[in-house]
């Protein structure tokens, strides 16, 4: 008896019996004239990311470093959030300082990990990003630093992203290429512009149905020191 | 070789279901607003990017690539996939399909799954097949749940209820979700399906998905939504089934600056879709820790075997097609009897299930060209459609006992037989000015008589005039 693998691959041969034997894939052309990286200047990439992510009703904060913790715990604040998800590895020093602003911090991280009831019951979460696309204001996530997992980012209804100006690219192709080495890692990757969202009643786009109905990011300045690293 | 139709038993006409459609006033008001606004929407989008005629020559040229190498994709996929710890099932029809999801689901001693929406899934009736097998399957999708409470089916391949409008989502959801105190503002409307939702996705352990695009070399799977019901279902449940239809494989991942650019664009006119996931087999501590692909043939390869027709297969599923189609604004997508409504689905119906079982849907067109033009992978429509018309009146002739004696094939001989003489067509010519005074009314020809009449109802005809163009040359001369 065949396989169905067999049988759809016999199918497909049979299909293609124009296409001739020696034909390699790379015998059918592929132009590749589409732009391939932006030319625009930094400062340009990242007022236009700026702009592109609050057009999706989304937040952007401009901040410093040192800045950096007052700005999420006042955005805490704000959003009346007092269960706040963290993977275990951010960095302290984005952390507001928790007591203070009667913040509890969970942590999840390999080993650690929260229940899928304790996300639902948090009311947001904080992680940086993999890279920022300007071109269509879009929140890169692969699982790397800081991160997390993917559950983190999605149950809680407010998600808080911490992006380096450096990290953000300009256009599509750019943010690809450097995505490659995690999606050989296997690594999964979420690509996320603006909260939650449906068009599905008439056509009319409005903010949240599952996910994070809530998104803000903090687009912190590049140091001297980091832009010299 | 068999193939599962769409839908069993004899698919009406396209004129006949297009007739009954056209009576429902409400759905085509509904219909006109929302094309309307995704028309104008993705037209914005589009121009923002000066390179975009290039984006949809290297979309195409993938595309076409994979298609005449298929079969070695395919089987690249299945190592990436498998190597990076999934499992790969193949799928002859939809029978096949459905019986090892079925299988899968029991296996796990399920009850319950939670499903993105997808419309492989739809084409193969999965819900249907499940619910047989004793498992239910909930719609996560704001638009398939309304269409799945409403039991229905979709009317639009990116917005499945396109047909209702906020009222009437507002009374469905009253009645089937118990709802009390609702008001017809979409945000609340989204709101209960989210209280809804939200248990569901917290505590089924399995899913099932379809898939945009699979590629070859990593094994990475994608699924582009933006509710979030997408990523709750790739990403809490323990076991992920995803079903993909053989034609969606891309050759690498650096293919995805071209179709990341082309199918938001295309599909919901936005730079970006709120939500893009993308995954490669299972990873350790993150997402489902089962993964089962099953590629699914059910009429592709039949599709692939039209060389003129192949191209059908190209198709990301973007859905600008029907919004710019005139046919389809007016008669909405139950009128094509298929889960593929609108243009591409003239042509991609009839090239998987056969045109002899759907032969009235090549002529769902105007042939305007509209399609054409918005296609993000210049899929040729117009042309496939000319080239399927011709298949469908070829199958009448040589597939049934009266194809040859119809009076449209004795009328096309006789015309045949008149065009290949200019004696005979000239004597023809000059007895229609004499013969046809009874027909024109107000210089028009309205309606033909006998079998004819049929053609002339839709249609105006202008007389034949007084002076032909080569009688008035001749005189010139």
């Amino acid at each position: 008896m065949t396989t169905a693998r067999e049988e759809i691959l016999r199918r497909i041969r049979a299909a293609l019996a124009d296409v001739p034997s020696d034909e390699q894939p790379e015998h059918v052309s592929v132009e590749r004239g589409f732009n391939r990286a932006s030319d625009a200047a930094r400062s340009e990439i990242v007022d236009l990311f700026v702009e592109r992510v609050t057009e999706y009703q989304a937040t952007a904060h401009r901040v410093s470093e040192t800045d950096l913790p007052q700005a999420i715990a006042a955005a805490c604040a704000s959003r009346g959030v007092r269960r706040l998800v963290v993977p275990a590895d951010v960095p302290d020093k984005w952390m507001p300082e928790g007591a203070a602003h009667g913040i509890e911090l969970l942590r999840d991280g390999p080993g650690r990990e929260l229940a899928v009831d304790e996300l639902n019951a948090s009311d947001a979460a904080l992680t940086g990003c993999a890279l920022g696309i300007a071109q269509t204001g879009s929140i890169v996530l692969d699982s790397g630093p800081a991160q997390g997992r993917r559950a983190i980012t999605l149950v809680p209804d407010c998600h808080l992203c911490v992006m380096r100006e450096d990290q953000i690219v300009g256009i599509m192709p750019e943010a690809i290429t450097h995505l490659g080495d995690a999606v050989r890692a296997r690594r999964p990757i979420t690509v996320i512009s603006g909260p939650s969202a449906t068009v599905d009643i008439e056509f009319q786009r409005v903010k949240g149905v599952h996910g994070p109905r809530t998104l803000e990011v903090f687009v912190v300045a590049a140091t001297p020191a980091a832009s010299s690293a | 070789m068999k193939t599962d139709a769409f839908s069993p038993g004899p698919t009406p006409t396209f004129q006949s279901s297009a007739k009954q459609t056209l009576r429902d006033t409400q759905m085509r008001r509904n219909l006109a607003k929302a094309t309307r606004t995704i028309r104008e929407r993705r037209a914005a989008r589009v121009q923002e990017l000066p390179d975009w005629p290039e984006l949809q020559e290297a979309g195409r040229a993938l595309k076409e690539r994979v298609m005449r190498h298929l079969d070695t994709y395919l089987v690249q996929l299945e190592e990436s996939v498998q190597r990076a710890g999934g499992h790969v099932h193949w799928a002859r029809d939809a029978h096949e399909a459905n019986a090892i999801v079925a299988q899968l689901v029991r296996d796990h001693g399920g009850r319950e799954v939670i499903k993105v929406k997808s419309l492989t899934t739809e084409e193969i009736k999965l819900n249907e097949a499940l619910e047989e097998a004793g498992i239910t399957a909930f719609e996560t999708d704001l638009a398939a749940l309304i269409v799945q409470l409403a039991g229905e089916t979709a009317s639009h391949i990116l917005v499945p209820a396109i047909h209702k409008n906020r009222a009437e989502i507002r009374e469905l959801f009253m009645r089937k979700l118990g709802v009390r105190d609702l008001s017809d503002e979409p945000s609340e409307l989204a709101a209960a399906a989210r209280r809804y939702l939200r248990q569901k996705f917290l505590s089924t352990p399995i899913a099932i998905s379809g898939a945009n695009f699979a590629v070859a070399e990593t094994g990475t799977l994608s699924v582009f939504e933006s509710e979030g019901n997408g990523r709750m279902c790739l990403t809490l449940p323990n076991v992920l089934i995803s079903v993909m239809g053989i034609e969606k494989v891309i050759p690498t991942w650096q293919d995805f600056e071209v179709f990341m650019q082309l199918l938001p664009r295309s599909s919901t006119g936005e730079r970006m879709n709120p939500y893009t996931s993308l995954w490669t087999g299972v990873t350790p501590g993150d997402g489902p820790q089962e993964f089962h692909l099953i590629l699914l043939d059910n009429g592709r390869t039949r599709a692939l075997s039209d060389q003129r027709g192949r191209q059908a297969l190209y198709c990301i599923r973007c859905s600008a097609c029907m919004n710019v189609c005139p046919v389809y604004e007016r008669v909405g997508g139950f009128a094509y009897n298929s889960v593929y409504p609108g243009p591409i689905g003239s042509i991609v119906t009839p090239l998987m299930v056969g045109i002899g079982n759907v032969p009235t849907l090549p002529y769902a067109s105007s042939l305007c060209g509209a399609c054409y033009e918005v296609c993000p992978v210049k899929i040729n429509i117009p042309q496939v459609l000319i080239h399927l018309r011709g298949r469908a009146v070829d199958h009448k002739r040589t597939h049934t006992l009266v194809g040859r004696a119809t009076p449209e094939a004795a009328g096309m001989a006789l015309i045949g037989y008149m065009f290949a003489d200019r004696e005979r067509f000239e004597r023809a010519q000059r007895l229609a000015q004499r013969g046809q005074w009874p027909l024109v009314h107000g210089g028009t020809i309205s309606s033909l008589p006998g079998p004819l009449g049929g053609w002339s109802a839709m249609r105006d005809l202008r007389p034949v005039p007084k002076q032909s163009f080569r009688d008035w040359w001749r005189a010139r001369t």
